[in-house]
């Protein structure tokens, strides 16, 4: 158990391309924390260097008070759970899950005790005398999870661990990670691109964006109050819809469309509007609303995502199914539910003070500023 | 699913016969008498002296100094063939993994330069080798035998193949795991690369088996003589007014043949799939 403070972490590849540039995370001891992004973001080069894969260009990281920048992966005190599991093929489960341990000289009893207690956690005691290629997916996955756990590590780093499973099989194997690493409380750095895993997992999520942060912060804080439009678009399934607004005063227009609300003052006259398409509902007469020309429908069982448009700008919304849908739809929003974002930066702004919810917004803001 | 037709197995027969045939009329020929063989060439039925010729050949001792058996040489064919292709083996290996697990400057033209040499026959180096050796004082000894050949370009080239096509991952847990450079070879790549070094194994014990040029330049001293050197040997001593003992020859040509068969036989389970597997 240890607390990971990676400081102002840069990754330059020969060549000069940076990967991850100045990178500072603090995790506290026993934290779930986990690196979201699109490929290509830098979340895996920044894993993979707190595991020791990846030399660190600039920065540095350290692991419970200890930098470890030069130290060997096998010193770190860290255990890894891979994509594709990386099993030894030649190996029994037994022997997969003991070789970290024998390298390590411990003794051969210690490691019985070990292993079995780690299988009999992961439920793969009946296999510990199989190849690797005897098991699914699944068991493939569990006998990866069991080589981490039997060293009892500081940290465990899961590199995309869920990526080559089927659908249903991720949704429990997430669970069990959920379930296992609260259990062990072992600090846990987890990748992942499927924003859905990242907001269950995680005590706390980051947001990378070309090698940067973009937010850090609680899985449903980043939800409700994304920093810029990056995160916006990219937590939240389906993303957040975001249109181009002009403000005069406290109206906000979309093309020929407007609404109105209270808490405007303190915005630019050109901004980007965030709308979740949850929050949009279908309005009553007589409240201010948008017409939506209805595109195409997507049926989701519990809910019906309406893909259409506002003034020829795309916008989705999620209503219930058993609202009757015409050609056009006219859909309205509670104003203290709109997210408002810089039109060049893409950075949140924050909307003027209004009851409780407007408070805990901009308490949250600048948490995230902060963070 | 095709259904074999009779044509099917005329053409299987037709291929037996052609690959076959030439065996069969060799270890027929061998069992006669080397008189009979002159007078009415090569025969196809069984001659009535199989066990003569065999002892005869194994463990007479023959040649310019008298003291040469069959038996030697196939003792001395077998430490050729093993020795080359184990030695073939291990320097590979260690040269593939070299090139495809350490980062160093010049790896890929050190690569193309060996690659390079797959294209020169040991024919084009046979001189320089020879002159080696004898500065050496090597000739007529094992050592010196085996070890100029053993260097092999297309050995590297497989197994370097064959390394790239194992995962990084593996090598990255092996790291984490504590697994140094030299535990990481023994633990994980030489128990996977089992099939691929059989299938090296076979192709190299083959080939050093049959090495001629090379131990005929080496020896003098008929006591490191090779199979494939005596046959050609026991035409020449023979030769005078005396007719040459052809059965003696086929004989040993068997002999010579027999070890490499049974190679390929016990190993050709591994030897496909280390060719042709690609899962790791």
């Amino acid at each position: 158990m240890a607390a990971i403070n990676i400081t102002n972490v840069s990754k330059i590849y020969a060549g000069g391309v940076e990967a991850v540039k100045s990178v500072s995370i603090d995790i506290a001891d026993g934290e779930f924390i986990v690196l979201v992004g699109p490929s290509g973001c830098g979340k895996s080069t920044l894993l993979r260097m707190v595991a020791g894969l990846e030399a660190i260009s600039k920065g540095t990281v350290e692991i419970g008070d200890r930098v470890i920048n030069t130290v060997e992966p096998a010193e770190r005190d860290i255990a890894m759970v891979f994509q594709n599991y990386a099993l030894y093929p030649h190996m029994t489960v037994y022997n997969n899950l003991a070789y970290g341990l024998k390298n390590r000289g411990t003794p051969k009893a210690e490691i019985d005790a070990r292993v079995a207690e780690a299988a009999r956690m992961l439920e793969i005691e009946q296999y510990l005398t199989r190849k690797p290629r005897a098991l699914s997916g699944g068991q493939r996955q569990r006998v990866a999870m069991g080589r981490a756990i039997v060293r009892k590590p500081a940290a465990f780093l899961f590199d995309e661990p869920l990526s080559n499973l089927d659908a249903k099989l991720r949704v429990t194997m997430r669970g069990e990670i959920k379930q296992l690493q609260k259990r062990l409380g072992t600090t846990s750095l987890y990748v992942t691109h499927d924003q859905l895993e990242a907001m269950t997992l995680a005590d706390r999520l980051v947001v990378l964006n070309g090698g940067q942060i973009e937010q850090i912060g609680r899985p449903l804080d980043v939800y409700h109050t994304p920093a810029s439009t990056f995160v916006a678009s990219f937590i939240g399934s389906p993303a957040m819809n975001l249109l181009r607004a002009t403000r005069d005063g406290p109206r906000l227009h979309f093309g020929s469309q407007v609404l109105e609300s209270d808490r405007l003052s303190a915005l630019p006259a050109e901004l980007t509007v965030g709308i979740r398409a949850e929050d949009l509902r279908v309005a009553r007469t007589g409240e201010q609303s948008l017409t939506v020309k209805v595109d195409y429908i997507e049926e989701l069982g519990a809910q019906r995502l309406v893909h259409g448009t506002v003034d020829g700008k795309k916008l989705t919304a999620a209503l219930s199914p058993e609202i009757a849908l015409a050609e056009t739809v006219a859909l309205t929003i509670a104003p203290s539910r709109l997210h408002f974002f810089d039109v060049t930066t893409g950075k949140r702004l924050a909307q003027a003070p209004d009851g409780l919810g407007g408070r805990r917004e901009v308490a949250n803001t600048l948490e995230a500023a902060v963070g | 699913m095709h259904r074999t037709k009779i044509f099917d197995h005329f053409i299987l027969l037709f291929g037996v016969f052609i690959m076959v045939g030439p065996l069969l009329v060799a270890l027929m020929t061998s069992s006669h008498e080397a008189a009979d063989i002159h007078r009415n060439g090569l025969q196809i039925l069984p001659g009535g002296h199989f066990v003569e010729t065999y002892e005869t050949v194994l463990t007479k001792e023959g040649g310019f100094t008298g003291k040469i058996t069959g038996l030697r040489m196939m003792m001395n064919s077998l430490i050729l063939g093993l020795g080359f292709a184990a030695g073939k083996i291990i320097l590979s290996m260690l040269a593939a993994y070299a090139l495809v697990y350490f980062r160093f400057r010049f790896a890929t033209i050190t690569f193309w330069m060996i690659f390079t040499t797959l294209l020169l026959p040991l024919e084009v180096r046979i001189l320089p080798s020879y002159e080696v050796m004898n500065t050496l004082h090597l000739t007529n000894t094992y050592t010196g035998l085996i070890v100029p050949l053993l260097a092999s370009a297309t050995g590297t080239f497989y197994f370097r193949q064959f390394f790239k096509s194992i995962p990084d991952e593996l090598l990255e847990a092996a790291r984490i795991d504590g697994a140094g450079p030299f535990k990481f070879f023994i633990d994980v790549i030489a128990p996977l690369s089992k099939t691929m070094m059989a299938a090296i194994f076979i192709i190299m014990f083959v080939y050093g088996w049959n090495q001629y040029l090379w131990p005929t330049l080496m020896t003098t001293d008929e006591s490191f003589f090779t199979l494939v050197r005596g046959i050609k040997q026991i035409l020449l001593v023979w030769v005078g007014s005396n007719i040459p003992d052809y059965n003696e020859a086929f004989a040993l040509a068997i002999l010579a043949m027999l070890p490499p068969v049974m190679i390929v036989m016990i190993f050709q389970r591994w030897f496909i799939k280390g060719l042709t597997e690609s899962d790791k």
